[in-house]
């Protein structure tokens, strides 16, 4: 089925979402749609699966005019879409979480479970996704559970499926599936619409490109378009994706994790057994797919979590007798993974977030006791730190809700970064950045390695690890898979991510490809031409 | 072969970790808490002129002469509308002649009685009101102010009748017995909270009643009330612990009053200039960002009810020892709920909590006058707070009354001005759809308005969403 969008504008207040846009998904086509977080990509796909609907503009499908009154009518006109957060029951079994919504029924209205899950084993033959319909849904990996929902846009006989960042929470290997999948629906006529903010991705399975920035489309382009081309597009001006740092010059051993073992809050191990050692000066990346342990293990070592067994030592010192607020002084560095939750407090102004975890020490506060906030030594402060940091503010007044996640990420940057450091802790430290102030990001962490400090950084991203990291330590369910230089393919750290040993995934990875890393070496072919 | 490796080794789902339904509404609570307290003034004095209109309707509604005006309404319109004009003129008009100046006394002094009574009136309410306030700021909500007010006075009145010391210190060791009283029974709910994660509204509720049954128990205690009478009352207050009078005899003034300016002071102070205020609002605007700063979040929180406890028993302890006196088992009235209303009404800001002390202590003592000239229940002040408390805890309510832009917090004038101020300041390249939105509508203008002066966060009219709310791409 042909989609076309001719001119779609979207309003939020006085806010334009989506400004005049327009775009053609020709029928068994891959088409991606690109832009940066916030460029109004998931706005648009709502608009056309009926959640919002547009205040100007028209959507054909096969070049008559239709409008939706909600993702009802989208599915009846055959869309389909797969949110970024999978719509799914936890307890229900594949077949009922694909008959949901649509339930097939006999005579007097009994539900066909029996018509339903041939239906399951139908298509999951017909595209080779190995799903049981019997399984339940919180049994599954998230690859699978990602195909029960494929499987329940394809029931439903949609012509045009929306994957909207399909592969934010997939392992390589897991990509590299869906990508196949992807080529299988596009060959038996489906057309796609393909979200992301993933280069590379885009590369090896589009066949047209859309770009949009600020929610207006900036180009059309073919996947033969080099990374950085699609990047500046994406970005509005040139970008670097790698950061170029020196080599890492390690000192001592600073930082020590002994036989850490944590528990979450229903006495599931998170973090298991994990031991590590860090040297001054180096960057060591913690790479996983979300949910392997690696928040908690940040956590712990901040405080917020107590482990169960084994020992957390800076500089020989032990941090268990340590509350949060004695390990900051004692030149620990912490950047959450949710910034908006636990980095900032958005009602509060800019320099009250920045002295967020130093408000009641010397020079910010006085008087005996420390009783009295010091507001001129605050504010003085904070807008200092805010030009060296190049943060984009009205002035340190505003509250901090009025910034963009990257000024937002950058205050605390600065205010974690405004101490002298023992060690630098950071978890996801771009997550729901733009380019722009990842680069930023990701210098400046350089900058605290090469003063000499430890920089701990949890990534889920594997392209930061490769670009930030001195070691890469591997995290799957609660454990430490393995730890291994930055030089490491990406093959073998996706396969590490699924659990694989290093040594292990050496030897696979050394006889398969996945489409992904060929898509890399021909564009690195191309580009040394 | 990938596959084969990622079969075995795919992960499951990472699930959020589980809430308890409490945890839930708790954040829901403290959420409403935060918008309650960015709520505007316009909202605010809006809520007032609608109490006023309703309690018209009321007024006119209850009057014989009305009604009777109303029977012959078709033949003679103009009657109706005379005589409900008449009534509702005196009767607003006596209201403010009880409440601030009295044009037809017979006296210079007795013309501005009123002004003095409606600030005998506002101490514990002031006093109480900046505890509940404190309670707001740091996301708790505090029901606890009766049963906090009544610890309070009766400490105080016990401190202030049972011991016989020099003037002076008689009357400071009364109102630090009534902070103590005040401070422990809100410190329990404090306590239990930090500990335990016990939710403060029930405790303090179930507070409120121990405390009534406390004092009532109490009183027919001879060695507490030391009076040899079976009556329910307590003796009466030394002269040497009573608070003195400001204005002489005739007037009731005392300066209990002054400890109420200087309580606002010292509270703003507090929530504005200190660590520990620093603390309390952190924690009431975000208690995980909070505590990934290092604040003891359970700490901060048993203070921050030890605290508005102690001012609650600091309202009681001034009540009684410069208004009642005595100790019976109705000495706190309502005032331990007329203060969450004074402190919604003050926008939880220490001189907004001021005023609306004052404007409700001015509804009681000109209620007063009302219903004695015009024979206008003083119910009618019940009604006036509250509806005043039901347009501040729903302003979209207003909104609709008054035709006000919807609640992301930018009024209409200001609209075009801030959209424009958005596209003009938006650096090029790396604006977020959310910069983009928020930007330029929390203008300085707007931030400035309060005229306490005394916000320094979370107070401009843009916060009115939690920033979650606003988010670029809506509808995941």
């Amino acid at each position: 089925m042909k989609l076309e969008l001719r001119g779609v504008t979207k309003r939020f207040g006085s806010f334009t979402a989506n400004d005049r846009i327009s775009l053609t998904v020709e029928p068994g086509e891959i088409h991606a749609l690109l832009g940066e977080n916030g460029a109004g990509k998931s706005t648009l796909m709502n608009t056309i699966y009926g959640l919002y609907s547009p205040d100007e503009g028209e959507i054909l499908l096969d070049d008559q005019g239709v409008s939706f009154n909600g993702p009802g009518d989208a599915v009846d006109a055959g869309i389909g879409m797969v949110h970024q957060h999978f719509m799914l029951i936890p307890v229900f079994t594949v077949t009922e979480s694909v008959a949901l919504g649509y339930e097939p029924t006999r005579a007097a209205g009994i539900m066909d479970m029996a018509q339903a899950r041939a239906k399951v084993l139908e298509i999951s033959a017909r595209f080779g996704f190995d799903v049981d319909p019997d399984a339940r849904i919180e049994d599954l990996p998230v690859g699978a559970q990602q195909r029960v929902e494929i499987i329940k846009a394809l029931s439903r006989d949609a012509k045009v499926l929306i994957l909207d960042e399909p592969t934010a929470v997939l392992t390589p290997q897991e990509t590299d599936e869906l990508i196949t999948i992807m080529g299988q629906l596009r060959d038996s006529g489906t057309s796609i619409v393909f979200i992301t903010h993933k280069l590379r991705e885009v590369r090896a399975v589009a066949d047209r490109i859309t770009v949009i920035r600020r929610g207006a489309v900036v180009g059309e382009t073919s996947p033969q378009s080099t990374e950085t081309e699609l990047a500046g597009l994406m970005v509005g001006r040139e970008v670097n994706l790698t950061t170029a740092k020196e080599p890492a010059d390690p000192g001592e051993v600073c930082f020590e994790v002994r036989g850490l073992t944590v528990l979450n809050s229903a006495d599931k191990v998170v973090v298991d057994h994990v031991d590590f050692q860090m040297r001054r000066g180096e960057i060591l990346v913690i790479a996983g797919v979300d949910g392997n342990g690696q928040s908690e293990l940040a956590q712990t070592v901040l405080g917020l979590r107590t482990p169960v067994a084994g020992s957390i030592l800076l500089d020989d010192k032990d941090l268990a007798p340590l509350s949060v607020k004695q390990r900051l002084a004692a030149g620990l560095g912490f950047v959450p993974e949710d910034r908006s939750t636990d980095g900032v407090i958005g009602a509060f102004t800019i320099t009250e977030n920045y002295v967020l975890d130093m408000y009641d020490r010397p020079p910010y506060a006085g008087g005996p006791g420390n009783v009295a906030l010091r507001l001129p030594v605050m504010r003085e402060a904070a807008q200092t730190q805010a030009e060296r940091f190049d943060v984009r503010m009205g002035g340190v007044d505003d509250p901090i809700s009025t910034l963009s996640g990257g000024n937002q990420q950058k205050v605390v940057l600065a205010r974690e970064m405004s101490r002298d450091l023992r060690l630098f802790v950071a978890s996801q430290p771009t997550r729901g950045l733009d380019v722009g102030s990842i680069e930023f990001v990701h210098r400046t962490i350089i900058e605290e390695r090469d003063k000499g400090t430890p920089c701990l950084i949890v990534s889920t991203e594997l392209d930061e690890a490769l670009n930030l990291a001195d070691r890469i330590a591997v995290m799957y369910r609660g454990r430490i898979v393995g730890i291994v230089p930055a030089s490491t393919s990406r093959d073998v750290l996706g396969l590490m991510m699924a659990g694989v040993p290093a040594d292990e995934a050496q030897a696979q990875a050394a006889t398969h490809h996945t489409v992904l890393a060929e898509a890399d070496e021909q564009a690195e072919a191309e580009e040394n031409k | 072969m990938s596959a084969s490796g990622s079969q075995q080794g795919m992960t499951p789902a990472p699930k959020p970790e589980q809430q308890s339904p409490w945890a839930e509404a708790e954040g829901r609570l403290s959420r409403v808490l935060r918008e309650l307290g960015q709520t505007s003034w316009l909202v605010t004095v809006l809520a007032v002129v609608v109490a006023l209109v309703v309690g018209a309707v009321l007024i006119l509604a209850a009057n014989r002469d009305v009604q009777a005006s109303l029977s012959y309404f078709f033949a003679q319109p103009t009657g109706f509308l005379e005589t409900s004009f008449q009534v509702l003129r005196e009767a607003y008009s006596s209201l403010f002649r009880g409440a601030v100046f009295d044009w037809q006394a017979p006296s210079a002094a007795r013309s501005i009685r009123p002004l003095t009574e409606t600030m005998v009136y506002s101490v514990p309410l002031i006093l109480a009101g900046l505890g509940i306030a404190i309670g707001f700021r740091s996301g708790m909500l505090n029901i606890g102010g009766q049963g906090q007010i009544i610890l309070g006075a009766t400490s105080a009145g016990f401190l202030g009748y049972a011991l016989s010391m020099p003037v002076g210190l008689h009357v400071l060791l009364a109102l630090a017995g009534g902070i103590l009283g005040g401070a422990i029974w809100g410190g329990i709910a404090g306590v239990l909270k930090a500990r335990t994660g016990a939710n403060e509204v029930i405790v303090t509720i179930m507070l409120n009643n121990i405390a009534i049954y406390l004092l009532a128990w109490l009183l027919q205690q001879e060695w507490y009330k030391q009076t040899g009478s079976n009556q329910p009352l307590s003796s009466s207050v030394d002269e040497s612990a009573q608070l003195f009078s400001l204005l002489g005899s005739g007037f009731r003034l005392h300066a209990g009053f002054l400890i109420a300016i200087l309580a606002t002071l010292g509270v703003w102070w507090l929530l504005e200039r200190s660590t520990l205020g620093f603390e309390f609002r952190a924690i009431g605007e975000n208690p995980e960002a909070a505590r990934t700063a290092g604040i003891n979040v359970p700490k901060a929180t048993a203070l921050v009810l030890v605290i508005a406890g102690g001012l609650a028993g600091l309202g009681g302890a001034a009540h009684v020892l410069g208004t009642e006196y005595r100790l019976a088992g109705g000495v706190a009235g309502t005032l331990g709920f007329d203060a969450i209303t004074v402190a919604l009404l003050g926008r939880s800001k220490p001189l907004g909590t001021f005023l609306a002390g004052l404007l409700l202590g001015g509804l009681r003592a000109g209620g007063v006058l009302m219903q004695a000239q015009t024979g206008t229940p003083i119910d009618i002040v019940l009604v006036l707070q509250a509806v005043i408390v039901l347009m501040i805890a729903a302003p979209p309510l207003v909104r609709a009354i008054f035709f006000l832009p919807h609640a992301d917090g930018r009024p209409r004038i200001r609209t075009r001005r801030s959209r424009r101020t958005a596209k003009g300041a938006a650096p090029t390249g790396s604006t977020t759809e959310r910069e983009l939105q928020t930007s330029g509508a929390p203008s300085a203008g707007s931030r400035s308005t309060g005229p306490s002066g005394t916000q320094a966060s979370g107070t401009g009219p843009n916060d009115t969403q939690p920033p979650s709310t606003t988010t670029q791409e809506p509808g995941k």
